[in-house]
């Protein structure tokens, strides 16, 4: 009963205190998420034969997923302090570049 | 007035601009002393390779300079490991051939051609002032200190324990990797510091060309994560952390795999774990601290304490079960040895076999750091003083690079650059406090101290440190102290020059020694032998020798060998082992099967050169005993007392065996009847001299250090070498064998 009510408290405090452009996101990292588990779920169900390929293809959306949170947490409004030679631009900025450099060496990678 | 005077101009001379200009004069100085202090061995003898592996990597930058990059990335070499050949391409570490080939190809679209050996052989020095610089950064982020860093910078660049592998001519792996190692740090800390992912993404860049380069790489791997699961113990997480972890290691993964050497490592085996571990964790500790910012509550927290500890207990179960089901590789020979000491010496004889992995006495820490070992634990104190995010990483690394150089001598090399830093911080420090030209008045001190006093004490900083720091009074310990401090640190300069000049500046390729007179004479008999090797065999004549001239064959005699510095394939080694420790029958076959035309082996026994096969023939012997226990027994080395003798004493299998063979053949004629002495082992040797049957001395260099013998083809007639060179001798054959013996019928 206790777990109904953190979860009931985390969905009401989401859904309060999350801006539009970070529900944006979140979005984003739900699909990432989905696609994830679906070639987790592929490779498990039909083998790991071009291992590069799925690597890089897992890797793309787990490294996608971490640099959309990090883009997340420096664009959202409650971490400030955490970042004071950071603005939301400047985080953009960097995740662009980052996401760049992921791509190419995912493209890289699967051959 | 006067004194007003005098202090404007001080301040006019104590700008910003000044400032910055006398950085830049001495850190170019810095980089001036680290390049000039490496090439001692350079100005001596000559600009040519040291040392055995730096030849293979000569040799494979010139074939990449010769063929592109493309051919040299799917490279098969066929002219080692022969037959197996070996697919260089894919076991090299390609950062320092790549590296040096773009500055051969920048130098050359500057037209300025310069020769790839040349760049080879200074690239090490190039470096090591770039490694000064990186320092100097790393240590700037450390503390406020504005002399910590030039310190640290001067450190780094004359320290023995990084000259020692960074000398001109010592074209090795490490020459490039220890900038690129504290290139690396020095943006990690940045990036913890910022919680950038941009300079997340940078030190992700660098460490992919670290890995690129060094199989040392592994050590930032394992340590970047400790850093950030001590920083989560301490309780320390922030979002900084997340950001600057999680972009470093999806990139920098991502950018290791690239390498094909590396390839699927970092998913499969032990050494990449803990990085993969902390990834995971920081993911949860990421969700819980969010979900901890939505909701409140207080048994809420200790609910979420018991799931952080569950979390990581199900994690740590599940790697190890993985690791027992056998989905994850354990650790390889070469890291386990570093935890259990005594695994390579019982298991991997031919990982105890080298003598850079042995453990590190007293005096090397002295050597190779002079001054700034006792320097540095004072630094990491100081770390321990103001505790930041990167003070606990100068702490863990401090810890970790102690407990590997301790265990290997080779580790040093790691060690070397927080002893630099660590040093550094406490110099500065002692410098700071004495130099200061000030002398605090009563008044100040007072107020100060009850300004102190007021303000609440951090519960855990040490009592020590509560009080606050005004100043030092008396100016004789100013003066004492500083003066103290100049003359350890002139010094540790007079230290660093003297061992490099005389302990790490020597090509093993040239030997030197001194005469009567004090004029210098070099004793050239490697080259010469190779030379001859290079002149007089055919192109494709393979080559026999022990595998720690396997590389210097291939590069300077260019001719096909059987093993080399590579030691991939155990087996091969042990079967050139075989054949050195057998006789001549067992050996003549193994030749045959292996096309072998030349046998090489090193012979320090007319000049007192004790680094020769002989002295190496028990490693020989037992890594051939590993494979075959039956054949190759160590205890029949050995006489009955135990001793491992070669003059008249030696056991009948020694003297049988081919390596003996070939070092002492034909040695008792140079003396006089009965007088063949051998100076390595100064003892007397037998009148008689080995007898050799199925192969014949092709060349002896001049000093006989190198012999090189020829296989001899199989008998014409059909007969077995014994019995064609006893005939030759003009030995009758024995009255009894002509007695009908015990031979079986002809078979068709």
């Amino acid at each position: 009963t206790s777990w109904d009510v953190v979860f009931q408290n985390i969905y009401t405090h989401y859904l309060k205190e999350t801006t539009q452009r970070t529900k944006l996101i979140d979005v984003f990292l739900a699909f990432l998420v989905v696609v994830g588990a679906l070639q987790f779920a592929y490779c498990v169900l039909a083998g790991n034969y071009p291992f590069n390929a799925f690597l890089s293809g897992f890797s793309a959306t787990v490294g996608q997923f971490v640099l959309a949170i990090s883009l997340r947490i420096q664009t959202a409004t409650t971490d400030k302090n955490e970042f004071p030679s950071v603005s939301p631009e400047r985080a953009f900025a960097d995740f662009i570049v980052c996401s760049l450099i992921l791509h190419f060496f995912c493209i890289n990678f699967i051959n | 007035m006067a004194v007003e005077n005098q202090g404007t101009a001080l301040d006019a001379v104590n700008s910003h601009s000044t400032r910055t200009l006398l950085r830049t004069v001495i850190l170019f100085l810095i980089a001036g002393a680290a390049i000039a202090s490496r090439l001692f061995s350079v100005i001596r003898f000559e600009s040519i390779i040291h040392e055995f592996d730096p030849w293979f990597n000569f040799r494979a930058t010139k074939y990449l300079v010769a063929n592109g990059f493309y051919k040299f990335w799917d490279w098969f070499d066929d002219r080692t490991w022969h037959p197996l050949g070996r697919v260089t391409g894919g076991t090299l570490y390609p950062g320092l051939m790549v590296t040096s080939g773009v500055i051969y190809h920048a130098l050359k679209a500057l037209t300025v051609p310069v020769d790839i050996r040349n760049i080879c052989v200074l690239l090490a020095p190039a470096f090591s002032g770039l490694t000064a610089f990186a320092s100097y950064l790393l240590t700037n982020e450390m503390t406020t200190s504005p002399s910590a860093g030039l310190l640290a910078a001067v450190f780094m660049g004359i320290a023995p324990g990084y000259i020692s592998r960074s000398v001109a001519g010592s074209y090795d792996n490490e020459a490039i990797a220890i900038f690129l190692l504290v290139f690396t740090f020095y943006l990690w800390i940045k990036a913890l510091k910022l919680g950038s992912m941009l300079w997340g993404a940078v030190c992700a860049l660098f460490y992919g060309y670290m890995v690129s380069s060094w199989g040392g790489y592994a050590f930032i791997t394992c340590l970047l994560p400790m850093h950030a699961l001590v920083l989560i113990c301490m309780g320390r997480y922030s979002t900084r952390l997340y950001v600057s972890y999680t972009t470093w290691y999806a990139l920098g993964t991502l950018a290791s795999m690239q390498i094909p050497f590396v390839g699927f490592l970092p998913v499969k085996t032990s050494e990449h774990m803990p990085a993969l571990g902390i990834f995971g964790f920081l993911q949860f500790i990421g969700f819980i601290q969010y979900v901890r910012s939505a909701i409140s509550g207080k048994q809420f927290q200790t609910f979420l304490a018991t799931l952080v500890i569950a979390t990581f207990g199900i994690g740590l179960t599940g790697l190890v079960a993985l690791t027992s089901l056998g989905y994850i590789a354990p650790w390889g020979g070469r890291f386990y040895s570093l935890w259990d000491t005594s695994y390579a010496k019982i298991h991997i004889p031919i990982i105890a076999s080298v003598s850079e992995h042995q453990p590190t006495a007293w005096p090397a820490f002295f050597f190779d750091l002079s001054m700034l070992i006792w320097l540095f634990p004072a630094g990491v104190y100081m770390c321990f003083n103001d505790l930041k995010d990167e003070h606990v990483f100068i702490v863990v690394y401090a810890l970790f690079g102690s407990y590997f150089a301790g265990v290997m001598v080779r580790l040093m090399l790691t060690l070397t650059p927080v002893v630099c830093v660590a040093a550094a911080i406490a110099a500065s420090q002692i410098l700071d406090s004495y130099l200061s030209v000030e002398t605090p008045t009563e008044a100040e001190a007072e107020k100060s101290a009850e300004a102190a006093a007021k303000k609440p004490g951090k519960a855990g900083s040490l009592r020590g440190s509560e009080k606050p720091v005004i100043g030092v009074f008396s100016n004789v310990s100013k003066l004492s102290v500083v003066s103290a401090m100049t003359i350890y640190l002139l010094m540790f300069v007079t230290h660093c020059t003297w061992v490099t000049s005389n302990a790490y500046s020597s090509p093993s390729v040239v030997l030197a020694s001194r005469m009567p007179d004090g004029s210098q004479h070099i004793i050239d008999d490697y080259r010469e032998a190779y030379q001859w090797l290079r002149q007089n065999t055919k192109e494709d004549a393979k080559i026999m020798s022990w595998w720690d001239y396997g590389y210097q064959i291939g590069g300077m005699a260019d001719r096909p060998t059987l093993v080399d510095n590579n030691t991939w394939n155990n087996t091969h080694i042990a079967t050139v082992g075989k054949a050195m420790s057998s006789r001549e029958e067992v050996s003549y076959p193994i030749m045959r099967q292996h096309e072998v035309d030349y046998v090489l082996v090193v012979f320090g026994g007319l000049l007192g050169y004790s680094g020769d096969d002989i002295n190496k023939f028990l490693w020989m012997v037992r890594i051939a005993e590993g494979i075959w226990p039956d054949e190759v027994k160590e205890r029949n080395f050995f006489t009955e007392r135990g001793e491992y003798r070669v003059d008249e004493g030696a056991t009948e299998t020694m003297k049988n065996s081919l390596m003996y063979k070939l070092s002492y053949y034909n040695f008792h004629t140079m003396f006089p009847p009965g007088q063949a002495a051998d100076r390595v082992r100064n003892v007397r040797l037998p009148s008689q001299g080995p007898v050799l049957n199925t192969l014949e001395e092709a060349f002896t260099s001049e000093n006989w250090i190198i012999r090189v013998y020829k296989v001899k083809d199989l008998d014409n007639v059909g007969r077995d070498h014994a019995a064609v060179a006893a005939f030759e001798r003009g030995q009758k054959k024995k009255k009894a064998a002509k007695k009908a013996g015990p031979r079986a019928l002809r078979v068709d």
